[in-house]
């Protein structure tokens, strides 16, 4: 469903160049669940957002369902089939649009029917009741805005889902609801994800296998029972592995 | 706990909607002392409102009451905004759940950390700057001297939460409200922020709030929980003692976790309950209201 290959992604110019991911490659399976874990500032978010075509300076191959991409140019269709839940729900949705306009537009761009019916479904499986259908993002809590967020990225009804920390401004109880509904989703259609998280407990869930990130490469490729059975064969993995523990005061 | 850095006694935030007077904070009362304070709850519930409205930061039509908000011996509720600028960002510093929206988009990450702290402690640009990059390097940011040149949507989410935490910490608060700070961190980055923030409240004294979804961390990082549903503090515990929640909330939300040493097909979901709106709080701990 996805491969990338020797993927590069920088910013600016020398001498401050940033080369924010370094030959980074995989490939994801259609259907399977992809984690991509590891360094604040480490690339993960970058890697999502060339796939999608919000950049444009990377060098290397990215292939969707069996067709190459080009530099920031992305189809209609591609749109149809990739969707992605931005780490920042924030900078995503426009402040002066409601959710109803967030959902409609998606929906209407996509040539959907029954625009009313969809957008109350939607609304209902990320757990935002009717009450939530004409605010604003302001209006919103964290929570709530990365909700509306997941539910634009579903209303597309997408094949593969890239998903940057979408449970992450969620309490528990609303994050196994949405993990609950991605897996459904899942088994039901067949649906791709790729997903950053940096809880490995969530990427245990739900991922099958995962690749751990540090300084713009991709330091291991591990599967989930590696990863729960002390598989990692790379000291930083093991770290990683190691501090999510928890906290010890010192 | 002895006195009261912070006090809130019933604390309430209302908006007018379509529907009629819509209250996102119904009476939340405590006191916040030279400790950690975890904040843990209900998406929605209240807790950046709660914050925000200590801070004077509730925007209009919202409103604020409360009968008593109190820092120090002060009032600080619905202060002008003149002076509540004083307290802010000065005795009581936040750091926003949306850390890059937080931030002045066409500034400079470096000249936004440097006039943080240069307002609050005067003196040179050079020293300033010196000052900026040495919490940089201290949130663990690996080419300081970058960020201080980059703008916000330059970095990355974690990035911009600890940015936000090195300004925040710039003026020395007496009381820092955290809301979210380590949400898109490593766990080996967030460690070290948070020594730097435990060392705050244990050297200097400093009242931390630490609003967080994470019920471990909680229940190792902080000294007493605060368990928000639907505006209002339905239980308080001690931090350690957060595995043994009594009230029907908190005990779901920790069976809904994922585990790693534990892996299930479906994660368990809560059945909530409009009782759960309404029911009295539980008083465990002296002074825990
Ligand atoms: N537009 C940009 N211009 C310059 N540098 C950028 C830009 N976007 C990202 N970067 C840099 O690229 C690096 C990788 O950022 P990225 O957002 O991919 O990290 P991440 O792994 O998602 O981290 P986090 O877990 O903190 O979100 C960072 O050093 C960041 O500063
Ligand atoms: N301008 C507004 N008008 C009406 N309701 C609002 C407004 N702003 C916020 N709210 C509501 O107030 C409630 C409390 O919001 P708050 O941001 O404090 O939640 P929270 O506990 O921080 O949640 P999260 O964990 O999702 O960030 C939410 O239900 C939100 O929808
Ligand atoms: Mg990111
Ligand atoms: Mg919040």
């Amino acid at each position: 469903m996805l491969t990338v290959t020797d993927l590069n992604v920088w910013f600016g110019y020398p001498p401050d160049r940033v080369d924010a991911v370094k030959a980074a490659s995989f490939t994801v399976a259609q259907g399977e669940s992809f984690g991509l874990v590891g360094e604040s500032g480490s690339g993960k978010s970058t890697i999502l957002r060339a796939i999608t075509g919000l950049i444009d300076t990377w060098s290397g191959q990215i292939e969707v369902a069996g067709q190459a991409v080009a530099g920031r140019k992305r189809d209609r269709a591609f749109h149809k089939t990739v969707q992605m839940v931005f780490q920042d729900p924030y900078a995503s949705l426009h402040p002066r649009h409601s959710v109803d306009r967030v959902l409609s537009e998606t929906l209407k761009l996509q040539g959907m029917d029954d625009i009313d019916g969809r957008i109350s479904r939607l609304l209902n499986d990320v757990g935002l009741g009717k009450g939530f259908r004409f605010r604003y993002p302001h209006q919103l809590s964290g929570g709530q805005r990365q909700r509306v967020a997941i539910a634009r990225a579903l209303a597309a009804e997408p094949k593969l889902l890239l998903l940057d920390e979408p449970t992450s401004a969620l309490d528990v109880s609303v994050q196994a609801e949405i993990l609950n509904l991605l897996t459904d989703l899942r088994a039901e259609h067949g649906l791709t994800y790729v997903m950053v998280s940096h809880d490995l407990a969530v990427v245990g869930h739900m991922c099958d296998r995962l690749a751990v990130m540090r300084g713009g490469r991709i330091e291991e490729i591990m599967t989930v029972d590696q990863l729960r059975h002390a598989g990692a064969t790379q000291d930083y993995t093991r770290h990683l592995i190691a501090a999510s523990a928890g906290y010890e005061r010192s | 706990m002895t006195t009261a850095l912070l006090s809130v006694q019933n604390l309430r935030v209302t908006f007018p909607t379509r529907q009629g007077a819509f209250q996102a904070v119904r009476g939340v009362s405590f006191d916040l002392g030279r400790e950690r304070l975890g904040v843990v709850g209900e998406s929605g519930s209240g807790k950046s409102m709660t914050g925000r409205a200590i801070l004077g930061l509730v925007r209009p039509p919202g409103r604020v009451t409360a009968d008593r908000l109190t820092l120090g011996d002060q009032s600080i509720l619905n202060l002008p905004e003149r002076q509540m600028r004083a307290i802010r960002g000065n005795r009581i510093s936040m750091v926003m759940q949306d850390p890059k929206f937080s931030l002045n988009p066409v500034m400079r990450i470096g000249d936004q950390i440097i006039e943080a702290y240069r307002l609050h402690a005067g003196g040179g640009r050079d020293a300033a700057r010196q000052k900026a990059l040495d919490m940089l390097r201290a949130v663990q940011i690996r080419d300081p001297e970058r960020v201080m040149g980059a703008y916000p949507h330059e970095v990355s989410g974690g990035m911009g939460q600890r940015i936000m935490i090195a300004m925040m910490l710039a003026p020395d608060p007496e009381i820092l409200i955290a809301d979210e700070p380590t949400s898109a961190l490593d766990v080996s980055v967030r460690t070290e922020v948070l020594n730097i923030m435990d060392g705050l409240v244990r050297d200097r004294g400093m009242g931390l709030i630490f609003i967080s979804h994470d019920l471990n961390l909680v229940a190792q990082f902080c000294d007493r929980v605060l368990i928000m549903y639907a505006g209002r503090v339905v239980e308080t515990l001690a931090a350690k003692d957060l595995h043994n929640a009594r009230h029907p909330y908190t005990q779901g939300l920790l069976n809904s976790l994922p585990r790693l040493d534990h892996p299930v097909e479906r994660l368990a979901v809560l059945q909530r309950q409009d009782s759960w709106r309404d029911v009295p709080l539980q008083t465990d701990l002296p002074g825990g209201l």
